[in-house]
């Protein structure tokens, strides 16, 4: 059976999930369900982005995000380029048009960006013809994270409506947070963003969820608890004081854990900090979905791919 | 000797209470004369100004012009000759440039680039601490017997607050205001865009309103224990307007301005703007509630003058991403249309109270002769033409910063003519 291509990404860009409609987030969650297969395949192959060229730019550090993408492509049969630089070369040099202008010139038909600046990705999509996808900017959004964190709950609860999502950690610079309010919030479930105020941005109501500044309450009743990684150089020890504290107050421990419903999910973008916002015995107990969703990513990847290239070539023609 | 007749026109002066179809005579660069009809005698250059307001010069306290040192963001002759075409017939050049105006052989140098430069009067101001370090006073005494009209270290606050009591006191000896950037920079934090619902919507970095606030209510307080002239720049923020209203109620002498920006646009309307970094200023674009109130501190009378605050900036810098993209805007060409556009047409002020806020209080905050059509003054004259519709493009800009955010936008009023010393400088 053929995956359906919709005409309503074909072309486009995915710059953040504010920009999609329930409908396209549901189009790209069906079709990551049906790529999913393809992992399982002796030959995980297939020729729907023959011939067209992903750039894969990345301008701030990332193992896993940059490894899920190829993957991806490679599966789905693109030639790949990628280009890694540090922000620092840029900002004093090159300014960002003049890359995308050096990237348009090797003529790509996706440019996968990653950013450690707000907004870099939708200022490079007004200025090339290649359809943009967000690979994470700055602490603004991460779509393809809150996809497969959506992909990966649906699959187990069926459904995404009426999940109460707990998400931890530093609120106020994740881009997994935001996304994740966005998409939940767009698809009906409940969000619950939890860390002291010093680590939540102004008015966080305005993004469609619940805060709570201790984790106990925050877990009553809860279907997934989505621990963020807790970025030690950015603290400073001026929003919060000692990741002992942090551990303490704040982390996932079997006992917090068991205050969530009994089935409830446990996931972490990555990388984890273990003893510091996730116990191990959590973070590798039954309930922890996190390799999962390492795997889940490279579907819904793939599925990005597909839709946004309007589904040039049937996924099912070989195998 | 040389004469012009401006015929016909709506003359309008604070400093008089004037408001009525005049005309109005000048010879050898001064006003000699305003009357309901004045019969031009032979060789007098004739100025026909039916439908144009005829105005005291307008003067622009607040501007970068960046020479020395940032060529390629302006010069002092492309700045002074833009600062014409945007109406204004005196313009005030802020001292962060390179080298910082800290010394009086740069305010010397300012003056005659300035002289040379055939458009609006330059003033220059002076820093405030050496090497705008906000460690050890500058020479101000020095500096101020070259000609500079004001001391200030802005884009910068000072955080050191001995060394801003110490300034506020020194500055009394030299009769000079001090122009105060109110921005705690810990608080702002590197922040790029007011910090509010939008930021956190749009995951930009905030700068809250706390951080000119807190600075705001520091400097009221030194300003008035030290009884220090006090010029507060660019308030943005509801708490700004409300304090200072508190403190001229209560008597304090203290002014303070406004820019056209923040006047006409709100941080929802960076959002709009898909992270271009032409809506990208310091302070931010606030919230709407913000901009409220500071219409109403305008109609009121707690904000004193509209400044420019150009902040004219080269190309390549508008096409870095929005937190790496500098501060400001290109503004000298659009700041009298936009305030006439947004207040006037608007009905949020009179004619007249645009004319006070553009010249006759800016001549008196800086001690100027200068913002009256007096008999005997200096002919600096601003002609405005009201219902002129045009649409902002900035390639056509005399300014060589075309980074702003009223592109394409069609306002309605621009000035029509500006006079320097009885001698026309820029005619549309």
């Amino acid at each position: 059976m053929p995956i359906e291509a919709a005409e309503a990404l074909a072309g486009k860009d995915l710059l953040g999930i504010a920009h999609l409609e329930a409908g396209e987030i549901q189009l790209l969650l069906d079709t990551a369900e049906q790529l999913l297969e393809i992992a399982r395949r002796p030959i995980k192959k297939v020729p729907t982005l023959r011939g067209m060229t992903v750039v894969n730019l990345f301008m701030e550090a990332s193992t896993r995000t940059r490894f899920s993408f190829e993957v991806a492509e490679k599966r789905l049969s693109a030639d790949t380029l990628n280009f890694s630089a540090s922000t620092s070369s840029v900002t004093k040099g090159e300014t960002l048009f003049d890359t995308a202008r050096n990237l348009m010139a090797m003529a790509p038909d996706f440019i996968v960006i990653r950013h450690p600046r707000t907004g870099a990705p939708h200022r490079l999509a007004r200025e090339v013809s290649a359809s943009v996808i967000n690979a994470g900017d700055g602490s603004n959004e991460h779509p393809t994270q809150a996809l497969l964190d959506a992909f990966t709950m649906r699959r187990h609860f069926g459904e995404l409506k009426g999940l109460k999502v707990v998400i931890a950690g530093d609120i106020r610079h994740s881009r997994v947070a935001r996304s994740n309010a966005f998409l939940l919030g767009k698809m009906g479930a409940e969000v619950r963003f939890v860390a002291p105020p010093s680590l939540l941005p102004v008015e966080v109501e305005s993004l469609g969820v619940k805060p709570y500044y201790r984790l106990e309450p925050a877990l009553e009743e809860a279907d997934v608890v989505m621990m963020l990684r807790i970025q030690l150089e950015r603290q400073k020890k001026i929003n919060f004081p000692s990741m002992r504290e942090y551990f303490d107050f704040f982390a996932l421990t079997p006992e917090r854990l068991s205050m969530a419903r009994e089935n409830a999910l446990v996931m972490h973008p990555g990388p984890m900090n273990r003893g510091v916002e996730i116990d191990s015995e959590v973070a590798d107990g039954d309930q922890s979905v996190i390799l999962e969703q390492v795997t889940n990513g490279v579907a819904i990847r793939m599925a990005i791919l597909y839709q946004l290239a309007g589904g040039r070539r049937d996924a099912h023609a070989h195998s | 000797m040389t004469r012009m007749l401006i015929r016909n026109g709506r003359l309008i002066d604070p400093s008089q209470g004037i408001d009525a179809g005049m005309d109005l005579l000048i010879e050898d660069g001064h006003v000699a004369g305003l009357e309901e009809r004045i019969d031009a005698p032979p060789g007098t250059e004739i100025i026909d100004a039916s439908e144009l307001v005829v105005a005291p010069g307008f003067i622009d306290m607040h501007a970068h012009l960046r020479e020395p040192g940032e060529e390629q963001k302006e010069t002092i002759a492309t700045g002074a000759r833009a600062a014409a075409a945007g109406g204004f017939t005196a313009v005030c050049a802020m001292a962060n440039t390179v080298p910082v105006n800290d010394d009086p052989s740069v305010t010397r140098f300012i003056i005659e680039k300035g002289r040379e430069a055939g458009g609006a009067r330059v003033h220059p101001i002076g820093a405030l601490t050496r090497g705008r370090k906000g460690e050890a006073l500058a020479e101000i005494g020095e500096m101020a017997r070259e000609g500079a009209v004001a001391f200030s270290d802005a884009p910068l606050a000072l955080t050191n607050t001995l060394l801003m009591r110490r300034a506020l006191e020194y500055c009394r000896s030299f009769d000079a205001p001090v122009f105060v950037h109110p921005e705690d920079l810990l608080l702002s934090d590197s922040g790029s865009m007011h910090e509010g619902k939008v930021s956190t919507l749009i995951g930009l970095k905030g700068m809250p309103a706390a951080a000119e606030e807190m600075m705001v209510a520091r400097d009221l307080i030194l300003a008035a224990s030290t009884s220090g002239r006090l010029h507060i720049t660019h308030v943005s923020t509801r708490g700004s307007v409300e304090l200072i209203r508190r403190a001229k109620a209560e008597g304090q002498r203290v002014s303070c301005e406004v820019t056209p920006h923040h006047i006409s646009l709100i941080d929802e309307d960076v959002a709009a703007a898909n992270y271009d970094p032409r809506w990208k200023m310091n302070p931010p674009l606030r919230s709407r509630e913000d901009r409220e109130a500071v219409l109403q501190g305008l109609y009121d009378g707690t904000i004193d003058a509209i400044v420019s605050d150009h902040a004219p900036h080269h190309r390549d810098e508008n096409e870095m991403d929005f937190a790496d993209a500098p501060f400001g805007v290109s503004s000298l060409e659009t700041a009298v249309s936009v305030a006439i556009d947004r207040l006037y047409h608007a009905k949020v002020l009179g004619i007249t109270q645009l004319v006070r806020l553009f010249s006759t209080s800016p001549a008196e905050i800086l001690g100027l002769d200068a913002g009256s059509l007096r008999p005997g003054s200096v002919a600096d004259i601003t002609l405005l033409d009201l219902g002129r519709r045009w649409d902002v493009h900035s390639a056509q800009f005399i300014s060589r910063g075309r980074n702003t955010p009223f592109e394409g936008v069609a306002l309605r009023g621009k000035p029509a003519m500006t006079i320097v010393g009885g001698r026309i400088v820029w005619k549309n």
